[in-house]
């Protein structure tokens, strides 16, 4: 067993109302020098939608992950070793500016250098590339709340594979949803980034499986770009280097939460360690399709069991950090709970972000009466619980979203939701717990306990128990070529030396 | 000292020196600013039509030259029947062709695009009308001296050597007609502007990934067994 730490975010999607301070507060902290306008490292994503680069999930175009070989084995989806060179002059998969969006401003100084006359003036948009005035087409967030859309819900690829009869269901008026999905780089286990890159120059850290592109490496051949599945790696125009969330490793190894955790108003992110097995990355990256939500958390280990804490230990893991695993409110909901899943696990790299699908939208079928207006509130839950397959979001979408489309984890996760739901229900408006609602709960794999848990870290968790961030001892890792003082100045964003352009 | 050595004897000696020292300065101190310094995300199709015949076509012609400069005798060789000769010249004239037409794509782009010149720089301008000149004059001395395969091996591969083992022999090449003086001098030129250009990506070539690990996972410091102590 060779055991690594791991910083994780969890995302519980139930709480997101989809404002972007997350992304405003990246924004600010990293990407706003020339040639970054226009990435979003953390972006927020109405769905159905088609997403930020548009299209981004749609891997026949971008050819991003890994696929597994008929002998089992895993393969970049981008290019073999050899045609990784010989694709360098041109790289066929790159998504260009346009998938993105042109970035743009206004033209400010028109507002004081305009003459006199009977109109108001206006700030016209340029691009932040040419400077030319242009109509914008499209921003990061340009199919915001737009659901039911003909161009940007019905586009989303999670709806191909999912029934027809059930694709018109989103369709009906009465029945349109939407939900938020934010997404930050998963800082995966098996990234198809780092084995895609020509230089060697992306790498992940083994004390917190961060992943970072050394610019001084980067060549800027763009094959990360393209190999990413999730397309969270950027091309700086500027500097031509790649560019790419960096988890606020800055602000981590102070103990401070990453900007987009900390800002975040519905308090929807937690931050924790989790511990998991190295060794297992190649086996559980490769197995079958249905198995791979199982197999990825199979390789994350429970920091209490005493034979994993001295394997930590021998693996050279800090004890803080095994201790911080103990506390990792991520651990909770990934594992003992079982209730938040990766993003897109069919892509095979193995992300190590997590995500609790979203209950809202299924509820409110019900609770708004608009789709099944007959339910008695008392059976509500009871009815809900025992019919998820009428759910207003489609949970065949969720699985293609959180489980490559298998509904099972999916289903049980939002059954155990929606138990805890009731059960709160019940104790805070009745008073008291029924058999029912207690049946209801075991059913979904729970007890009043862990309800009892998962309400709290849920509704009323602090910061402190949010994001359990173990010291990194930094210092002590550096103060052999540089003053920890003068590192502590100088880490983070920033050029240390000009480009060319 | 006439023009002849002052262009095909100091520039050169002046020039390639220059070349070496400030490439390797410019890897070891300045890396950062070694890059290929694409500007596909900002246009793609052009390029795509550019791009790949630019480079291929260049990489295969100049791997022509060298072949001509290290293994003379393999060429003269293979030249001595005339069907063979003919293949070898029609081939390079093509790539030549193929080469000159990316490199045409290339230029039509950077002038056309209004996002590609946004981030256009004057020595990307210089790079390429030496390249263009370069490729130009290749082509026309391809097409009006007739064999260049066979007479390269006679007169540049003897002048090239005398440069390397150095005891010049600039009065080697002074018969030659302009076309091929500025093809050759052009090289010089384009010697001097590799390592203050984009010109300089091309030593990065990443050999180094049709071996390495896929994956590369990196320690701060990697800790000792007795870790329990660190804390």
């Amino acid at each position: 067993m060779n055991v690594r730490a791991h910083m994780s975010m969890m995302f519980h999607l139930d709480k997101c109302l989809g404002c972007h301070t997350c992304s405003v507060a990246c924004k600010n902290l990293w990407t706003d020098p020339r040639g970054s306008e226009y990435m979003w490292w953390n972006n927020v994503e109405t769905r159905p939608g088609t997403g930020y680069p548009t299209l981004w999930e749609d891997q026949e175009h971008f050819h991003g992950g890994w696929v597994r070989t008929r002998a089992g084995e895993l393969k970049l989806r981008l290019h073999s070793r050899v045609k990784g060179l010989a694709n360098l002059f041109y790289n066929p998969s790159l998504p260009v500016i346009d998938d993105y969006y042109e970035p743009f401003t206004f033209r400010y100084q028109d507002l004081f250098d305009a003459p006199a006359g009977t109109d108001q003036p206006t700030a016209i948009p340029i691009s932040q590339i040419t400077g030319e005035p242009i109509d914008i087409v499209s921003g990061p967030n340009w199919d915001d709340d737009l659901a039911g859309s003909a161009i940007y819900a019905r586009n989303d690829p999670n709806l191909e594979s999912v029934s027809a009869h059930v694709r018109a269901q989103l369709d009906e008026i009465e029945r349109v949803v939407f939900t938020y999905v934010p997404r930050i780089c998963n800082h995966c286990l098996n990234p198809a980034c780092v084995a895609a890159c020509p230089s060697g120059a992306i790498y992940k850290r083994a004390e917190d499986g961060v992943v970072l592109v050394n610019d001084t490496k980067c060549r800027g051949w763009r094959m990360c770009v393209a190999a990413c599945p999730y397309k969270k790696v950027y091309n700086n125009w500027t500097t031509g280097k790649s560019e790419k969330c960096i988890l606020c490793f800055p602000r981590l190894e102070t103990g401070q939460a990453p900007g987009c955790a900390h800002s975040c108003v519905g308090r929807i992110r937690y931050v924790g360690v989790l511990l998991y097995d190295a060794d297992k990355i190649p086996s559980a990256a490769s197995v079958p399709t249905a198995d791979l939500v199982h197999s990825q958390l199979s390789a994350i280990l429970d920091p209490h069991d005493p034979k994993v804490v001295a394997a930590a230990e021998a693996s050279g893991v800090d004890p803080g950090w095994v201790e911080a695993a103990g506390r990792s409110p991520v651990y909770r909901f990934v594992k003992e709970w079982g209730i938040a899943l990766p993003l897109h696990p069919e892509y095979r790299t193995m992300a190590m972000m997590f995500y609790v699908p979203p209950l809202s939208p299924l509820m409110s079928t019900y609770e708004d009466g608009l789709a099944s207006p007959d339910v008695h509130p008392a059976h509500t839950d009871f009815d809900l619980s025992a019919d998820l397959d009428r759910a207003r979001l489609p949970i065949e979408y969720l699985a293609n979203l959180f489980s490559a489309g298998d509904v099972k984890p999916v289903r049980a996760a939002l059954a155990k939701m929606m138990a805890v739901r009731a059960f709160k229900r019940r104790e805070s408006v009745e008073g008291s717990v029924d058999e029912a609602t207690l049946e209801l709960l075991h059913k979904a794999g729970s007890s009043a306990r862990e309800a009892e848990e998962m309400y709290r870290l849920t509704t009323l968790a602090s910061f402190q128990e949010r994001f359990v961030i173990p010291k990194y001892h930094r210092e002590t890792q550096i103060e052999g070529h540089v003053d920890p003082l003068v590192h502590k100045g100088s880490a983070g964003r920033g050029y240390l030396q000009a480009s060319e352009r | 000292m006439n023009w002849n050595t002052i262009l095909f004897l100091l520039v050169p000696y002046a020039v390639v020196p220059l070349a070496v020292v400030a490439s390797a300065y410019r890897l070891l101190y300045r890396p950062y600013t070694v890059s290929s310094l694409s500007s596909q995300i900002l246009e793609s199709r052009k390029l795509f039509w550019g791009s790949i015949s630019f480079h291929w076509g260049l990489v295969l012609v100049l791997t022509g030259h060298l072949v001509a400069l290290l293994l003379p005798r393999s060429i003269t060789l293979w030249n001595a029947a005339p069907i063979r000769l003919y293949l070898l010249e029609a081939t390079g004239l093509a790539l030549g062709l193929w080469a000159l037409a990316g490199g045409a794509v290339l230029a039509w782009r950077r002038y056309s695009d209004a996002r590609v010149r946004a981030v256009t720089r004057p020595a990307d301008v210089i790079v390429l009308v030496l390249l263009v000149v370069s490729m130009v004059t290749g082509v026309l001395t391809a097409t009006l001296y007739s064999f260049g395969s066979s007479w390269f091996t006679a007169v540049f591969t003897p002048y090239l050597w005398s440069l390397a083992t150095l005891r010049p022999r600039p009065e080697l090449v002074a018969d030659l007609p302009w076309l091929v003086k500025l093809h050759a001098f052009n090289f010089f030129l384009l010697a001097a502007t590799f390592p203050f250009t984009r010109l300089v990506h091309i030593v990065t070539l990443p050999l180094g990934y049709l071996y390495r690990p896929w994956q590369l996972v990196i320690w701060a410091r990697r800790p000792s067994r007795d870790t329990g102590a660190r804390r």
